[in-house]
C-alpha cells in the first residue's frame, strides 16, 4: 500500500467525540500515524505478518494503520470504553479484525512475549505525571521486537536514560522530530492549537527469553 | 476477542499469584474467517501455552485440537488448519473471563473484555 493511500484511509476514521482531558485524549492524526507505521514496515519490517499492540489506542488510528499494512494480529488497549467503542466501529468500517481490551495500562495482566511490536502515542504525562513512563515500561515488557512511541522532545534525555537503564531496552533511537498539533480540545488551552515538539522513538527490547510466563 | 488474545491476558488482581489462564464463560461465540499464514503460525507456536488454548477452544465449542503437540506437527496442513481456526477465527463476542484464583469475572461485551480493576484490587 502506498503512503498516500494509507493516509487517506486513516483520514476517514472517526475521532474522539467527547475527549477527556485527564486522559490526554487527542487523536494521532492520519499524517503522523501513516508515517510511523510506514517507517516501521518499510525500514524495519516490524509490521506485516506480526503481532502488533497499540497501547492507549484511543480511536485506534495506529492499530488500524498496522492492520492495513498487513499485521496478522492487532491488539488495541485503552482505559476508556467510549474510545474503544469508536475504535471498534472504525475497525469494522475498514473491515479490519482488531482485538480491543479495556484496561489501565498500569494494571495490565500479561503473559509472555507474543507481541512483536508495540506502536503507541501515550499520554505525554502533562496531566498525570509519569503516565508516559508507565506506558514505556509496559511496552518494553510485552514487546519482543520493537517499540515505536511518541514523547515530548523536552524529555529526550530522560527517556533515553530510563529506557536503557531501567526498562530493559537494548537500544533507544530518535527516528525523527515532529511538530505535533494538539488541537484546542480543552478550555485551559488558550491558543487554538498548541504546537509542541515531539520525538518519534524506536526502542529495541533486550532479549526477553527466560521471562516467559511472568506478569507485567 | 480471539483466543490468541486470551493466551496473553492474565488476571492481575492484588494478591493473585498466578492469574493465567483466565477461565471463559460463553454467551456468544462468533467465527470470522481469515487467511491462513503457515509461517506466522510456525513462528507463534513456541510462544503459545498449548493447554490454555486447547481448554479455551473446547469451552468455545471447538474440540478438534490435540492435547499433546510437538513442533513436527507444524508440517501437517491438517494440524495448521485446526490451530489457525482455534487461535484466530473463534471469537468470544459476549461472556466473561474469569480469574482462576479468585473467580472474579471480567465481562466481555461486543468482543471487548473489561479488565479494569476495582480500587481494592490494585
Ligand atoms: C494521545 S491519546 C492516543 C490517541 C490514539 N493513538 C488515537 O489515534 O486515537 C492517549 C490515549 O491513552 C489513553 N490512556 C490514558 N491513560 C491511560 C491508562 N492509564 N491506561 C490505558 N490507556 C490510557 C487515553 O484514553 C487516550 O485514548
Amino acid at each position: 500500500m502506498k503512503l498516500k493511500q494509507l493516509e487517506g484511509l486513516l483520514g476517514d476514521l472517526q475521532q474522539f467525540s467527547n475527549p477527556k482531558a485527564e486522559l490526554e485524549q487527542y487523536p494521532t492524526g492520519p499524517h503522523i500515524a501513516s508515517r510511523i507505521l510506514f517507517t516501521a514496515e518499510n525500514s524495519f519490517g516490524d509490521v506485516s505478518n506480526k503481532v502488533v499492540a497499540d497501547l492507549g489506542c484511543g480511536c485506534g488510528t495506529l492499530g488500524a494503520a498496522a492492520a492495513l499494512l498487513g499485521a496478522e494480529q492487532v491488539i488495541g488497549i485503552d482505559i476508556d470504553s467510549q474510545s474503544l467503542e469508536i475504535a471498534s466501529q472504525n475497525a469494522e468500517d475498514l473491515e479490519l479484525d482488531i482485538n480491543f481490551i479495556q484496561s489501565d495500562i498500569k494494571n495490565l495482566g500479561w503473559r509472555g512475549q507474543i507481541v512483536d511490536t508495540v506502536v503507541m502515542n501515550p499520554p505525554f504525562g502533562t496531566r498525570t505525571k509519569g503516565a508516559d513512563m508507565d506506558f514505556l515500561f509496559v511496552a518494553l515488557k510485552i514487546a519482543s521486537q520493537a517499540v515505536y512511541s511518541l514523547h515530548k522532545t523536552s524529555t529526550r534525555d530522560h527517556i533515553k536514560r530510563a529506557a536503557l537503564r531501567d526498562f530493559n531496552a537494548s537500544s533507544a533511537e530518535v527516528l525523527c522530530e515532529l511538530r505535533f498539533d494538539v488541537p484546542q480540545l480543552y478550555k485551559f488551552h488558550k491558543k487554538k492549537e498548541v504546537d509542541i515538539a515531539v520525538d518519534l522513538w524506536r526502542f529495541v527490547p533486550k532479549d526477553n527469553q527466560g521471562k516467559e510466563g511472568k506478569d507485567t | 476477542m480471539r483466543l490468541l488474545t486470551h493466551n496473553m491476558l492474565s488476571s492481575n488482581i492484588k494478591g493473585v499469584a498466578n492469574g493465567f489462564p483466565l477461565g471463559i464463560e460463553v454467551e456468544k461465540v462468533i467465527e470470522k474467517q481469515v487467511e491462513l499464514s503457515a509461517d506466522f503460525l510456525r513462528n507463534l507456536f513456541p510462544k503459545i501455552e498449548w493447554k490454555a488454548l486447547v481448554d479455551a477452544a473446547r469451552t468455545m465449542g471447538y474440540a478438534e485440537l490435540p492435547e499433546e503437540v510437538d513442533s513436527s506437527m507444524l508440517d501437517s496442513n491438517e494440524f495448521l488448519t485446526k490451530f489457525h481456526h482455534a487461535l484466530l477465527e473463534l471469537h468470544l463476542e459476549e461472556g466473561a473471563l474469569v480469574c482462576p484464583e479468585t473467580g472474579r469475572r471480567f465481562p466481555v461485551t461486543k468482543g471487548i473484555p473489561n479488565m479494569l480493576l476495582h480500587e481494592d484490587e490494585v
